[in-house]
């Protein structure tokens, strides 16, 4: 049993388990990609408490309380501040600004969301900013964005991590709510 | 020494989405080359992709980079049993479409059209996306991808039952939601490190 069967809440003699093994590969590799971002060894540039703090903010942000609930057991001190924070980051995306030209009209506006609460750190508050955009509205990036990590103190290397970690979790919640939902339907 | 971001000037950038083959130009500086250490080959995965600098950006942390790729190389290769491969790319290419990756559309239209012979319903799919009609059986495959790349996913029972109705098993609705749920992760990192660029004429 994986974190993904965890989250999705798959037995491991389920028929989802047998479906998921068809997969082997993909399945020991998400499971890779869980441990090298928050079993890491290295947190010079990137540290685990935030880490844990940007995964509860997403799963917040994709209002999935069981995965929040998950990421903050490991965050206790700031997990509420981090729920509140997430709630009223909340909407709907995706949506931005495509490049000048036919795509313009599909511009799509939409809340541009940064902290103001001075319990976070600068740093975390710039990587929640960041968090934010890259979850609803990742059409808007621009250097401009990784500029203001760097200028919060984040490395280059640091600014990879984030993003690895902020976009593979978009990949996990998603996995799970398939498998949750292949599971309410019944496996044929 | 404090970091720096590029900004890439004197390209062109596309403006639509194509099935042509793009460049990338990263907003962050790559690894160094020379410095590329055995953990740093590993995460590469393959030596060719020392020449990417989307990849060679990735590579400042290793790990995550290969167990990304080999996530990716599953999803997308393993022959055994699920969906065509054609339609494993029509859902990333439905997922960046909707997410609004120019590059990742392009390069996984272009694999939906070489798979499926069916590059006409796959341009009809860039240029007309929500209003387009590609047949019941693509139809319902867009749909569920685009269902699950919404945020947050809207993803629901409707949607496994209309796949159901077009002939797919669970192994090929899974590779549905791990195709698209896999370039919710690509189009983030391709849309936020970099800009995408037309090849030089």
């Amino acid at each position: 049993m994986d974190i993904i069967d965890h989250l999705a809440g798959i037995a491991p003699s389920s028929p989802l388990a047998a479906l998921r093994s068809i997969r082997p590969q993909a399945r020991e590799q998400a499971q890779a990609s869980h441990d090298a971002l928050f079993n890491a060894t290295e947190h010079a540039d990137m540290s685990r408490a935030e880490r844990f703090a940007v995964a509860t903010f997403v799963a917040h942000l994709h209002n999935d309380a069981p995965i929040a609930a998950y990421y903050a057991n490991s965050i206790t001190i700031l997990a509420p501040i981090l729920a509140t924070e997430a709630a009223a980051a909340q909407t709907q995306g995706p949506y931005g600004a495509y490049p000048a030209g036919p795509l313009s009209a599909e511009n799509t506006p939409g809340l541009l969301w940064h902290t103001t609460n001075p319990a976070i750190p600068p740093r975390l508050a710039a990587a929640l900013a960041h968090t934010h955009m890259l979850v609803f509205h990742p059409r808007d990036a621009a250097p401009a964005a990784l500029q203001a990590l760097i200028d919060a103190g984040w490395t280059t290397t640091g600014i990879v991590t984030l993003s690895q970690l902020v976009a593979f979790l978009a990949f996990q919640i998603r996995v799970v709510t398939g498998l949750r939902v292949l599971a309410a339907t019944g496996v044929q | 020494m404090t970091d720096l971001t590029l900004h890439p000037a004197g390209h062109a950038v596309p403006n639509v989405f194509t099935q042509a083959s793009l460049g990338w130009l990263p907003w962050l500086e790559p690894f160094p080359a020379e410095a590329l250490t055995d953990r740093h080959w590993a995460g590469l995965v393959d030596a060719s992709r020392a020449k990417s600098p989307y990849f060679m950006l990735l590579v400042r942390d290793p790990d995550i980079l290969q167990a990304r790729t080999k996530t990716d190389k599953d999803i997308f290769y393993n022959p055994e049993a699920g969906l065509p491969r054609a339609e494993r790319e029509l859902a990333a290419a439905a997922a960046s479409r909707f997410n609004g990756c120019i590059y990742c559309a392009s390069v996984h239209a272009r694999f939906a059209s070489h798979f499926s012979k069916r590059t006409d319903d796959v341009q009809s799919l860039l240029d007309h996306f929500l209003t387009a009609d590609l047949g019941p059986r693509w139809n319902a495959i867009v749909a569920a991808s685009i269902a699950l790349s919404a945020t947050p996913p809207v993803f629901g029972p409707e949607h496994v039952i209309a796949l159901r109705d077009q002939g797919l098993d669970d192994a090929a609705i899974l590779d549905v939601v791990n195709g698209a749920a896999f370039f919710n992760w690509a189009n983030r990192l391709m849309l936020t490190l970099g800009e995408p660029t037309l090849p030089a004429v």
